[in-house]
């Protein structure tokens, strides 16, 4: 029996173009609502899959404000089974400090009987792009670290990983107590059922506030990049269009000769 | 890309389904010179229409609202693109059953068939319902859904094939010009337009676009969530949109809809969430569309269990996943009908918004009728844009009033139910005496106006079982026993009534008596100190306002209306005014208050309070003075809606309150009393077979059918008048009737009183249909406390329209006999009048 522990950020759900708040210390959310990044949604998944497997159970946690509680309960409508959010101010909190904020809950689960012998995360925040937790986060529990994971197995006490290595699939096989940092693309996460839904509104999250003065970030200020300029190229009209485009999709590799 | 034409004749703002449906109307109609504008790509450029549900329940309560539903479905229809599916309305309670009983009256009166069923033949269609959670449902079979996309496309490419339009997409419109009250120039990011008109058909975002040019739309967007869940097993083998009916669960306010494997599920039921129109996402910023926002769960929670006790094992399958789910924009108005026609703030900017998809095609071509020759086949006057005042278009007034109205979408709203917020907003100057003698306000265009006064109750011991006492709580909600005492206090003695709410507006200048003769259709060359009360009718002969006219003076005439429609009534004038200037509207509405004073004592009351003499030789019926009342110089006009003796007495405002003080003392040695508007609008009226607009008489309506005509036509041409003749010189297709209930037991003994809106039938049920195609339903219902009957009032075919006609009426799925009491506008009560002209 294995028990998993998911990390996921609350963070503006951006489409299209991205809004910068006045202090630039974080994206303007205003019209597109909030969710979390793709890696984590595959995280989730992950956990939900290795505990189904393994009998355990999967814990989603989050550092960041009262409104996590919307994507943590998300996850655990989608199986994850209770549900921890450190109430934090994230323009406040660096990397570091999430690392030692999550570290924090799996020393007190620990203590208290429960170990998170998986802690599973998103390989970078999609609003900060730090690429630093999981790895911050393995060195304060003393634990391998593994990222850019597209899929976990156990075989044991041990834990397989797969990733895109530069040269094909890598594989890995670390033991367990581990940490991983996942990519998306490995599995397809799956959306709530209703009843899913129902159970995630009356499962149990605990609420907890860090006890450390956090270090912060260091980041001055977000800036926003120069939007692209998006050109057209209208290739013809008509039928006589029609070997432009059949160069353009070969070109692109959708269809071979 | 192509950048817009310079000039056009008019340009249309929008390619949702109105816009869609406008351009194709237009071009029908022989416009040309047609410019079409989105800011969004087609054929889905972000809009409402985008992510509408797209299904169609015709039966609404409003006959205007589902003529323009029913008109749709045939556009749909002819265009392909309608496939029906049938819907329930289930009921979770005996309450709502009753509510559906009464949709049964709606779906007979509008002729749509309609059945009440039970919850075994629910499951019949719909096999996932579980049973046991209804009562009963609403079986409409002619329920479908449309493809609102492809309409549009369809109807814009017929537009483009008879050359009358140019479309262009990815424009957006930055500002207006308007010059001397009348629109210039459209100015887009692709160039500027020069044009006659423009019409804002830009759904949530029309409030800001009416803003470029000056003008109000008074609607908001809302949400309105929805959640699709799928794949779900039991529908696996469905082929194409949908082979289910759909499901209204009409006490969760929710729908369930299913759409290939999926089941959509929407509410109404969540708090009301407004947005700013300003404040939409811009294409580029939103994540989906921009009217389709994220979703927020937690208001929706609730909708996920109650849609789950419906429909547990379809919906309750974990395999079948929340796919997708959003909060979408709609347009909410504060009276909840549509925002159609010519702003009356500037000329030429027009308003076709806050139309659902099922009225789109509907509202297209009653739009383009409506520009073309003013007079589109349907009656507008609900949805003109023109029907505001201006603290209803007021961003505080429709915040309060959608956000009250957002829950009643599914609800069950009586027919006098009265708003809640916002209220107290335009008050007459006895007001505080009126809330100390216990009135119990209704409102009507802002006005509080007592509709009976808690301080007549002793007159109910007075009269005894008279006053028509109500058993069931449906008839006697919104209304009390004290209007019908009120009513026979004023037939024995007196009443005096607070009429503040009276538009009232002059029309002046050397060329008023000319443009007052072309507008009435009664005899406007009369002598100063004249009242006519007289018909205004469009070109086709409807009906659009029946109002009085005093002339004051040669170049003066004071046109006083009702408070409901009179801001329409003040537009038709002012619209036709003569151009070179030689006449004038001047609104005085805030600044006379009237109050009415009628009975058999009328002339005691008010003779104790003059030296003039006011005797029936020196003040005839239909004349009008100035009397000195104490220090207060009033208008007089001897003139009465009630039918009885009396006068109308106009004061400015701010003396109402003395006004109001000297007639109740001196009427209380007489036993007058204050009277309400129970018995002004309805019961006083209805036994004088006296019309209301907006009731009896509409644009669809004519003087003929309305039994209405007078021996002569004056010979100077006024508008409409070509038709009128004719009209008269044909037998009528209908004829406006008054009915008296015979026996209002119903099978479980209880006494019923219909409230209006209900079919009237043959003894045997059979529907009756007029000349035009149109059943017979109750236009006006009521007490006719003096003569001891509840009375209704419908158009009936001409063979049907016989007194003493033995019929029926429907109300709520019992049948109860009538009789034909007049088959034309002799009053029940004091048939000759001898009361007004005493």
């Amino acid at each position: 029996m294995t028990n998993v522990l998911v990390c996921i950020k609350r963070v503006p759900d951006v489409a299209g173009e991205v809004l910068l708040s006045e202090d630039g210390q974080s994206v303007d959310a205003r019209h597109v609502g909030f969710t979390v990044s793709p890696h984590e949604e595959c995280a989730v998944e992950l956990a939900t899959r290795v505990t189904s497997a393994s009998g355990g159970t999967a814990t989603v946690l989050s550092v960041g404000p009262a409104d996590s509680a919307e994507q943590l309960r998300n996850a655990m409508a989608v199986g994850c089974s209770d549900a921890v959010l450190v109430e934090a101010d994230t323009v406040q909190f660096g990397p570091a400090d999430i690392a030692e904020a999550i570290a924090d809950v799996v020393r007190t689960r620990a203590a208290a009987g429960t170990s998170y012998d998986l802690v599973l995360l998103g390989n970078d925040a999609a609003d900060t792009g730090d690429f630093q937790v999981p790895v911050r986060l393995a060195y304060a529990l003393d634990r391998p670290v593994l990222t850019g994971i597209s899929t976990v197995e156990l075989a044991g006490d041990r834990v397989v990983a797969r990733g895109d290595g530069p040269d094909g699939t890598e594989i890995f096989e670390l033991p367990l107590p581990a940490v991983i940092a996942v990519m998306e693309g490995g599995v397809s996460p799956r959306y709530p059922s209703i009843p899913g839904r129902m159970k995630a509104k009356r499962a149990p999250l605990e609420t907890v506030t860090p006890d450390f003065e956090p270090k912060g970030s260091g980041r001055v200020r977000l800036t926003a990049p120069t939007p692209r300029v998006s050109t057209v190229e209208i290739l013809g009209s008509g039928p006589s269009a029609a070997p432009a485009v059949v160069d353009l999709l070969l070109e692109l590799g959708v269809v071979s000769k | 890309m192509a950048d817009v034409p310079g000039s056009a004749r008019v340009v249309v703002i929008g390619a949702g389904i109105v816009g869609n449906s406008l351009v194709y109307h237009l071009a029908r109609l022989g416009w040309r010179d047609i410019v079409q504008l989105d800011k969004g790509p087609l054929p889905n450029p972000g809009g409402s229409t985008g992510h509408a549900s797209n299904f169609i329940f015709p039966v609404d309560h409003s006959r205007e609202i589902t003529d323009l539903t029913l008109d749709s479905m045939r556009q749909y229809k002819e265009m392909d693109v309608f496939t029906e599916c049938g819907g329930f309305e289930v009921a979770r309670t005996e309450e709502r059953m009753q509510e559906l009983r009464r949709r049964m009256a709606s779906a007979k009166a509008w002729g749509i068939p309609s059945e009440l069923v039970t919850p075994e033949q629910v499951v019949e269609k719909v096999p996932f319902l579980d049973p046991s959670v209804i009562v009963g449902a609403f079986y409409t079979p002619s329920v479908g859904v449309v493809d609102s996309l492809r309409a549009g496309t369809i109807m814009r490419e017929r537009a483009q094939q008879l050359d009358a339009l140019t479309v262009v997409a990815n424009a957006e419109v930055t500002d207006m010009t308007v010059e001397a009250g009348r629109i210039k120039t459209v100015h887009t990011t692709r160039g500027d337009i020069d044009t006659e008109h423009v019409v804002i058909a830009c759904g949530v975002w029309s409030p800001k676009l009416a803003k470029m040019a000056g003008v109000h739309i008074p609607l908001t967007p809302a949400v309105h969530q929805m959640i699709s869940v799928g794949p779900v097993p039991q529908l696996a083998e469905t082929t194409g949109e949908i082979s289910f009916p759909i499901v209204r669960d009409m006490d969760t306010f929710c729908y369930e809809r299913q759409h290939g494997s999926d089941m959509e599920v929407g509410s109404y039921a969540h708090r009301p969430i407004l947005h700013n129109p300003e404040d939409i996402p811009s294409i580029e910023q939103a994540k989906l569309s921009p009217t389709e926002l994220p979703f927020t769960e937690e208001d929706f929670d609730p909708q996920l269990e109650q849609a789950l006790e419906l429909m547990p094992e379809l919906l309750g399958n974990e395999q079948a996943e929340i796919r997708y789910a959003i909060n979408g924009l709609l347009s909410l108005t504060p009276d909840g009908a549509p925002i159609l026609g010519e702003s009356p703030e500037v000329k030429g900017v027009w308003s076709a918004a806050a139309v659902w998809i099922k009225e789109g095609p509907g509202v297209g071509r009653l739009l383009a009728e409506w520009m073309t020759d003013g007079n589109p086949e349907y009656d507008a006057h609900g949805t003109d844009i023109a029907r505001f005042y201006p603290h209803q278009r007021s961003k505080e007034h429709v915040a309060a009033r959608t956000s009250e109205g957002f829950n009643k979408t599914y609800g069950i709203v009586h027919p006098s139910e009265q708003w809640n917020s916002n209220r107290n907003v335009r008050l007459a100057p006895m007001h505080a005496s009126e809330r100390d003698l216990g009135a119990e306000f209704f409102e009507v265009a802002g006005w509080e106006r007592p509709h009976w006064y808690a301080s007549n109750e002793a007159l109910l011991g007075e009269y005894g079982d008279a006053v028509m006492p109500r058993e069931a709580e449906w008839d006697s909600r919104w209304w009390s026993p004290i209007i019908n005492a009120e009513h026979l206090a004023m037939r024995e003695r007196a009443g005096y009534v607070d009429l503040s709410a009276f538009v009232v507006f002059d029309v002046v200048g050397r060329g008023a008596f000319g443009a007052v003769q072309r507008i009435a259709v009664g005899q406007m060359n009369v002598a100063p100190g004249k009242v006519v009360y007289t018909p205004i009718i469009d070109e086709r002969g409807g009906f659009r306002a029946d109002l009085t006219i005093m002339r004051l003076a040669e170049d003066r005439f004071r046109v006083v209306t009702g408070g409901a429609h009179g801001n329409l009534d003040r537009k038709w004038f002012s619209d036709r005014m003569p151009a070179d200037g030689s006449a004038v509207v001047v609104d005085l509405t805030s600044a006379f208050t009237t109050i009415g004073l009628w009975g058999p004592r009328a002339r005691d009351i008010l003779g104790s309070l003059t030296e003039s003499d006011i005797s029936h030789s020196a003040f005839g019926f239909g004349t009008c003075q100035n009397l000195e009342l104490g220090s207060l110089s009033v208008l007089a006009s001897r003139i009465s809606y009630v039918g009885e003796l009396g006068w109308e007495l106009h004061v400015p405002m701010e003396q109402g309150a003395r006004l109001w003080d000297l007639v109740r003392a001196a009427g209380q040695p007489h036993g007058a009393v204050p009277v309400g508007i129970g018995v002004y609008g309805t019961t006083g009226r209805i036994e004088k077979g006296y019309r209301a607009f907006g009731a009896e008489l509409d644009s669809e309506r004519t003087i003929v059918e309305a039994g209405m005509m007078r021996p002569k036509v004056k010979d100077a041409d006024f508008v409409g008048r070509e038709a009128y003749l004719k009209q008269r010189d044909n037998e009528p297709e209908s004829i406006l009737c008054t009915v008296t209930v015979d026996d209002h037991t119903s099978a479980d003994g209880t006494k019923r009183y219909m409230l209006g809106g209900e079919p009237i039938v043959t003894r045997d049920g059979e529907a009756l249909v007029d000349g035009h195609g149109h059943r017979a339903y109750v236009t006006s219902a009521g007490s006719a406390p003096s003569i001891g009957k509840h009375v209704l009032m419908a158009y009936l075919p001409p063979d049907a329209a016989v007194l003493g006609n033995q019929l029926a009426v429907d109300y709520f799925e019992e049948r109860y006999p009538v009789t034909v009491a007049a088959a034309d506008a002799t009053p029940l009560f004091d048939p000759d009048n001898s009361r007004v002209r005493s």
